[in-house]
C-alpha cells in the first residue's frame, strides 16, 4: 500500500534536520571525496596508466586517466547514496528512533522516507561538487559544461537513494547489507564502464551493464566533463528518471510494510 | 462537550495475535487518564493507534472529535507524544533538538525559540542547552523528552511509561513536573506499570489485560471497591487463620507462604482481633494500595 496523498513540501523540514545533523560532521565526510580521486588519480595515472596507455572511446582517444576520472565521480555518487538510505538510513530507524520520533509529529511516514531519499541525492551532489573540484584542478574536467554534473549526480544519486531504501525496508539486521553491497553495488562498479570500456564485455554480457543504473551516470559524467560518450544523454537521462521514481515508490512500499504494523 | 479521546470497539489484531480487543473508554478534558496493564496487555499498541502510527483493524477511534483515518495531520498536530523510547538526536544539542522538532510542526522560529527557553526552564535544564543530547543523563534526557513533546502546546499529552528506567529522584522530579502540568489543565494519557505513579497521578484509569479492559474507574474507588481498604499481610501462618477468615468472610489471597487479607477500613476491632491472634511472626498491617488492584485482577504469575 502506499500513500502519496500524505506527501507535502513539509519533507523538506526532514531534509533539513539531516542538513543540520550533516553539519556537524561535515569536515570528516568531506576528506572521502577529496581524497580519494587523488589516490586513483595517482594509483592509475602513475601506476597503471602507464601499462595501458590510451583508450579509444566515443571516437576520441583518451589517457588512461582522463577516461575514468568522471567515472570516479559517478561511482561516489553511487556510494553515497546508497550508503546513505542503506546504512545510515538503518542506523536513524533502527538505533536511533529517529523516525518514530518524527512519526508522533504532524510528518507522514511518506514524508520521512522521501527525505531521506532527497537528502541522499543531495549528499551525492555535494560530494560530486567536491570531486568536479578537485578532478578539475587536474584538468580532467571541462568548466563550464562538468557544472552539469552536479544536477546529473542529484538525478543518479535519486536512483540508488531508491534502491538503498528498498533494502531498508527489508534488510532484518545492519550486517545483511553486505548481501546487496556485494551482489549489487560492486559488480556495477566493476562492469559498468567505469575502468574499461562495456564493449570490452562478451557481447552477452553487454546489454546487462548498460542496464545498470552506474552505466548511465557514468556515460552522463563521460559526457558532460569531457564530451565523450557512447550512449545518448537523452537515453540516460530518460532511464536514471524512470529507474528513480520506480525505486522510489518501491522505497516508501517497502518501508511503509516494515514501519507501519 | 466532545471528550478529547473516544474510543469504542478499539482492536488491534497482528498476525496471529489480538494486541487490542475491543477497548471502549473515553478521556474528557483536563483529565489525567491512566492505561494501566502487565507487559504485553496492549496499552502501547493503544496509544501508538490514538497517535495514528498503527491503523486500528476495527472499531472507532476518535481524537478532538476528529477521524484518526482521515484526519491524522490536524490530530497529530494538536497532540504531544513522549515515547518509551528515546528518540532524540544524540548527535544535536539540546536546545537544536527542541528547535528542530518544532519545526515539523511549521512552528515559526521565534516562537519555538521562545518556547524553547520556557520549557528549558521548566524542566531545569537551561544550564544544558548547548550540550549534546549524547552527554545527558537518564533522567535529562527523558525530561527533555517531556519537553519536546510539549514544544507544539498540545491540547493532549501522550506519555508511555515517562519514568520507567528512571533513578527514585528523577522520577520523583518527573512526577513533580507532571503534577504540575496537571493543574495546568492538560489533558493526559499516560500508560505505566507502577502502580503508586498511577494511583498519584491519575483522575482515572483503566487496568487493560490480554487486550481488554478489566476495570475502570479512580483509583480510590478501585482500592476501595477491590481491597476493602486495608490489607495484613502474615508470613507462615497456622490452619487456624484461614478457619478464623472464612468464618468472618473476609476476602484473601492465599500464596502459600504468605497470606494477604482484605480487610474494610471501618472494622478496626476485626483487624485487631486478627492482629493480635494470629500476627506471630512476620506481619505487616497497612493501607491498601491500587498495587494490591493490580495484583488481584491480573495474577502474580510471570508474564514473559
Amino acid at each position: 500500500m502506499i500513500r502519496l496523498d500524505a506527501i507535502s513540501w513539509r519533507f523538506l523540514k526532514v531534509w533539513r534536520r539531516n542538513l543540520i545533523t550533516y553539519g556537524k560532521i561535515w569536515k570528516v565526510s568531506f576528506l572521502t571525496p577529496l581524497i580519494e580521486p587523488i589516490l586513483y588519480i595517482l594509483a592509475f595515472g602513475m601506476g597503471l596508466g602507464v601499462m595501458i596507455g590510451e583508450v579509444r572511446y566515443g571516437g576520441a582517444t583518451l589517457s588512461y586517466v582522463r577516461f575514468i576520472a568522471p567515472a570516479l565521480i559517478a561511482v561516489a555518487v553511487m556510494h553515497n547514496a546508497f550508503f546513505e538510505t542503506t546504512y545510515t538510513s538503518f542506523v536513524r530507524m533502527y538505533y536511533q528512533r529517529t523516525f518514530d520520533g518524527m512519526l508522533a509529529t504532524p510528518l507522514s511516514l511518506e514524508e520521512i522516507i522521501l527525505a531521506e531519499i532527497v537528502w541522499a541525492a543531495t549528499k551525492a551532489a555535494a560530494a560530486a561538487a567536491i570531486m568536479l573540484a578537485v578532478l578539475g584542478a587536474f584538468g580532467y574536467v571541462a568548466f563550464p559544461m562538468g557544472l552539469l554534473m552536479i544536477p546529473a549526480a542529484f538525478l543518479g544519486g535519486l536512483a540508488f537513494a531508491g534502491v538503498g531504501m528498498v533494502f531498508t525496508g527489508i534488510v532484518p539486521t545492519i550486517d545483511l547489507f553486505n548481501l546487496p553491497m556485494f551482489l549489487f553495488i560492486t559488480p556495477m562498479f566493476l562492469f559498468s564502464g567505469t575502468f574499461f570500456p562495456i564493449t570490452n564485455l562478451p557481447e552477452w554480457a553487454q546489454p546487462l551493464a548498460v542496464a545498470f543504473p552506474l552505466h548511465h551516470i557514468v556515460e552522463l559524467a563521460r559526457n558532460l566533463c569531457i564530451g565523450v560518450h557512447e550512449t545518448g544523454v537523452l537515453v540516460s537521462i530518460g532511464y536514471l528518471t524512470v529507474f528513480s521514481v520506480v525505486f522510489i515508490l518501491l522505497g516508501l512500499i517497502s518501508m511503509r510494510r516494515r514501519l507501519i504494523k | 462537550m466532545d471528550p478529547i479521546i473516544n474510543v469504542k470497539d478499539l482492536t488491534k489484531k497482528f498476525k496471529d495475535v489480538t494486541a487490542v480487543d475491543g477497548i471502549s473508554f473515553s478521556v474528557e478534558k483536563g483529565e489525567f487518564f491512566g492505561l494501566l496493564g502487565p507487559n504485553g496487555a496492549g496499552k502501547t499498541t493503544t496509544i501508538r493507534m490514538l497517535y495514528g502510527f498503527s491503523p486500528p483493524t476495527d472499531g472507532t477511534l476518535e481524537v478532538f472529535g476528529l477521524d484518526i483515518g482521515k484526519e491524522w495531520r490536524e490530530i497529530k498536530s494538536r497532540i504531544g507524544v513522549c515515547q518509551q523510547e528515546n528518540s532524540l538526536d544524540p548527535d544535536l544539542t539540546v536546545s537544536q533538538n527542541l528547535a528542530i522538532f518544532a519545526s515539523y510542526f511549521n512552528i515559526p522560529k521565534e516562537t519555538a525559540l521562545q518556547r524553547s527557553g520556557e520549557l528549558l526552564e521548566f524542566f531545569a535544564l537551561s544550564h544544558r542547552s548547548e550540550n549534546k543530547v549524547a552527554e545527558l543523563s537518564g533522567g535529562m534526557a527523558r525530561r527533555l523528552t517531556l519537553a519536546r513533546s510539549l514544544i507544539n502546546r498540545p491540547d493532549l499529552l501522550v506519555l508511555d511509561e515517562p519514568t520507567t528506567g528512571l533513578d527514585p529522584q528523577s522520577r520523583y522530579q518527573m512526577w513533580d513536573r507532571l503534577d504540575a502540568l496537571k493543574d495546568k489543565g492538560l489533558t493526559v494519557l499516560m500508560t505505566t506499570h507502577y502502580m503508586e505513579e498511577a494511583q498519584t497521578l491519575c483522575d482515572r484509569l483503566v487496568i487493560v489485560d490480554h487486550g481488554k479492559i478489566l476495570v475502570e474507574g479512580s483509583p480510590r474507588d478501585l482500592i476501595a471497591e477491590h481491597t476493602g481498604g486495608n490489607v495484613i499481610e502474615i508470613a507462615g501462618h497456622e490452619d487456624a487463620v484461614i478457619d478464623f477468615i472464612q468464618a468472618h468472610d473476609i476476602e484473601y489471597d492465599d500464596l502459600e507462604d504468605r497470606l494477604i487479607l482484605y480487610t474494610p477500613t471501618d472494622a478496626a476491632d476485626l483487624n485487631n482481633t486478627i492482629i493480635d491472634r494470629f500476627c506471630v511472626d512476620k506481619c505487616t498491617y497497612r493501607n491498601a494500595t491500587l498495587e494490591d488492584v493490580f495484583l488481584r485482577l491480573t495474577g502474580r504469575e510471570l508474564r514473559e
